[in-house]
């Protein structure tokens, strides 16, 4: 199933573009690991979709540590590299040679040149004097172009990110993004940790998706130690996956038409999503879910008595869902702002890797629960509904289409909950030393990708984690140029991108 | 327009007294440690994930303003003598707001219309959700004289979230001098209030807000459900006591 190409740092691209055109998907992460203590070299590791279902395709190019520190960059045949390389070079100081657009991306101008905090030898405690080094952003030139520069701190309650518009009176030429303000080391931070310890920063990599978070992890760990996870704590994970899904879409729906103050949406969207916070916090003890899922299982049990909660709670919801989304269905002056506004063509969506609604609702019909399956979802019944104008409106539609196969979902996650046996977690032996492993799960921003290598004694050697939001934001510069600054923040908002997720 | 007057018929009003929500039997609040026949063992001091438990002599102490209520030292004490209470109500009050002149001059300048500037400088973007579900009918945040506004030149308050970054540190230190005294702080969350979440050793973190500025109330949780975050407004406007 999966397969792994070990091939020298110099035959990367090569390597690459085969698998690229024999992958269903392309490129769904690359990142770095620091192996001189093993190999005497660092390894990059491009991960492909395979054929089937099941398996990853492994790429690993081997770039020793005496030679030229450098690869062939991707980014020329596959786009959705071009992020990833940069990341890489920040990280590890390895260079994708040939890259169209080599800058910074994590790390910003307070950072030393030089240092390289993802190397084995940097110490993580170590005092880092601030630098002040250019941060260089892209621009657009001509007659009359002048920059809007927005951020880090925004309007509202919204993360922090940096965003240049180049413009032509009202209209948007170019977007460039500058990200990774919330950045927190948090791969750094795990390394030499059991993953019983590094468990709560995982959790905590973003709030919304946070159960999206811990499932991936928990699934590539259980992976390489070979854990089987009781059949009950598969369907509550799926009960709680879902139910992130729901909060996340119904907030999200809402919240769209804050972008054009159409406040009754608003505030209906937000009173829809107190609710099924509050049945959260009633599930789990924590509004956002934590806690619920841990490697091995689940650590809660959904008693007969939470199950008829929930079930009663969807009743509840259901036409009152219906009934916000009627408010938007047939309101001409809503659909006048979301058709045609903000799109991502299908081509731009399969180059750059898109994922989740923002890939579904320009026609990549992808998603990682049917087509990647994992944690029981095969055996479940639910459709992908797929959109194709690329808009705002079409990932709005996708959402609201999603919402009753989640529903459907934590109907049959209730049933199955019902007929399984009482164990909720299996114990998770240690890993054994070197081991690498992948875990995934579609959240409601689209797949999160977490990768593992453990190290002696059980402890992570190398943690990456891929979100949703990675490969999307690159898609937020391609949907804006053509639209007008005020449409900004409804293009913004129909993506849903992550800051903290991104930035980890 | 007539389904928008229906919807909003419909549904009435669904605001509720501040802290009129239900605290579900599961949810995780105060940690309350149990003296008597604890062994000393340290499972649970072994068992935080941010350093939160001390032990002095054989009695144990918890940092809330570190804890992030993950309930591992409950699990993992041989003696059940950690227990979890429903006790949100867990915010203190700091820096200016200790000293009682200060305080009244403060109360009476700010304290019954008071301006919020929302400030990530590091957050898992949970303890943001939660802000922005104040700003909702259910809590109807507006009710209280209090707002949030677009820039720190109107703000009374910032309300920080997350463990400041190597990335943010500027713009927290930008926007807090751009912000108008008399100014107050709050540490929401056991990001802010704690800066541990993420380690202690970590390239990209300088810590807890209060490593970079002043602090004026602190609201542990992770996050602090909105209840916990208006307590911490009313207590720091003198609208309510310490629970
Ligand atoms: S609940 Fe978690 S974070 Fe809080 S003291 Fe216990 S172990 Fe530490
Ligand atoms: S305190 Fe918890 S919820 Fe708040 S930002 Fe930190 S990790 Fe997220």
């Amino acid at each position: 199933m999966d397969k792994t190409f070990v091939v020298k740092g110099s035959n990367l691209r090569a390597a690459a573009n085969a698998c690229a055109s024999r992958s269903r998907q392309g490129l769904l992460a690359m990142f770095a690991c620091d192996e001189r203590a093993m190999s005497g070299c660092y390894a990059v590791y491009c991960l492909f979709d395979g054929r089937q279902p099941g398996g990853l395709v492994t790429v690993k190019g081997l770039v020793p540590a005496d030679g030229p520190l450098e690869f062939p960059s991707l980014t020329p045949i596959i786009p959705a590299a071009a992020w990833y390389e940069r990341e890489i070079c920040d990280m590890f100081g390895l260079t994708p040679v040939g890259h169209p657009e080599l800058r910074p991306l994590v790390l910003h101008e307070n950072w030393p040149a030089g240092l390289y905090p993802l190397r084995k030898d940097f110490d993580p405690g170590r005092v880092v004097p601030d630098a002040g080094k250019p941060f260089p952003m892209l621009h657009a030139h001509g007659e009359g172009v002048f920059e809007v520069p927005v951020g880090p701190i925004h309007a509202g309650i919204i993360e922090p990110g940096h965003f240049r518009f180049s413009q032509a009176g009202e209209s948007i030429l170019r977007l460039d993004a500058k990200l990774f303000f919330t950045h927190r080391g948090i791969e750094k931070a795990v390394e030499g940790l059991t993953p019983d310890a590094a468990f709560p920063m995982v959790e905590r990599i973003c709030g919304v998706c946070g159960v999206s978070h811990a499932l991936s992890f928990s699934q590539a760990l259980e992976g390489l130690t070979g854990t089987v996870v009781p059949e009950r704590a598969k369907w509550i994970r799926v009960l709680a996956a879902e139910l992130e899904r729901l909060y996340n879409h119904v907030g999200d729906i809402g919240n769209l038409s804050a972008g054009m103050g159409f406040q009754v949406a608003v505030s209906n969207g937000s009173r829809l999503k107190e609710g099924l916070l509050r049945l959260n916090e009633a599930l789990t003890g924590n509004r956002y879910l934590r806690g619920m899922v841990v490697p091995g299982g689940v650590a809660m049990d959904v008693t007969a008595e939470l199950r008829g909660e929930i079930a009663a709670a969807l009743e509840r919801f259901e036409p009152d869902f219906a009934s916000l989304v009627g408010l938007m269905r047939d309101n001409d002056a809503f659909l006048d702002r979301v058709d045609t506004t903000g799109i991502v063509p299908f081509a731009a969506a399969r180059d750059l890797g898109v994922v989740g609604v923002a890939a579904r609702a320009s026609g990549v019909d992808w998603d990682m629960r049917r087509d990647k399956p994992y944690g029981g979802y095969d055996e479940l019944e639910f459709a992908v509904p797929v959109h194709r104008s690329g808009d705002v409106a079409a990932r709005l539609w996708v959402r609201v289409d999603e919402v009753p196969q989640t529903v459907r979902l934590i109907r049959q996650a209730l049933e199955r909950i019902a007929a399984a046996g009482p164990e909720l977690a299996a114990k998770v032996p240690p890993a054994p030393a070197w081991s690498t492993g992948a875990g995934w799960s579609e959240s409601a921003r689209g797949a999160n990708l977490h990768w593992l290598m453990m190290g002696e004694d059980n402890k992570i050697w190398r943690y990456f984690a891929r979100s949703a939001s990675y490969p999307n934001w690159p898609a937020l510069s391609v949907a804006a140029p053509g639209n007008i600054i005020p449409d900004f923040p409804l293009i913004n908002k129909s993506f849903e991108l992550c800051y903290a997720c991104l930035d980890r | 327009m007539l389904k928008v007057l229906q919807k909003i018929m419909a549904v009435g009003t669904v605001t509720e007294a501040w802290d009129a929500g239900p605290v579900p039997e599961r949810f995780r609040g105060r940690v309350e440690p149990a003296g008597g026949s604890c062994a000393a063992c340290g499972a649970c001091i072994a068992a935080c994930p941010v350093g939160a438990i001390e032990a002095s002599g054989d009695s144990i102490k918890v940092n809330h303003r570190a804890c992030i209520f993950c309930g591992r030292c409950v699990e993992r004490c041989e003696r059940g003598l950690m227990t979890q209470t429903g006790d949100y109500k867990l915010a203190e009050l700091g820096g200016q707001l200790l000293g009682e002149a200060v305080r009244a001059e403060i109360l009476r300048t700010l304290g019954r219309s008071l301006h919020v500037r929302h400030l990530d400088v590091g957050s898992c973007n949970a303890c943001d959700f939660e802000l922005n579900q104040l700003l909702g009918p259910v809590y109807d945040l507006q009710q209280y004289g209090v707002d949030f506004v677009a820039s720190p030149r109107h703000a009374d308050l910032l309300m920080v979230t997350g463990v400041v970054t190597r990335n943010l540190t500027q713009a927290l230190l930008m926007t807090y001098e751009a912000t108008p005294a008399p100014r107050l702080v709050m540490a929401v969350g056991a990001c802010a209030a704690s800066g541990r979440t993420f380690g202690t050793s970590n390239y990209a973190v300088r810590g807890g807000a209060d490593a970079l500025v002043p602090v004026d109330v602190y609201v542990p949780g992770c996050p602090p459900r909105p209840q916990a975050l208006l307590y911490g407004i009313l207590l720091a406007l003198g609208r309510i006591e310490k629970a």
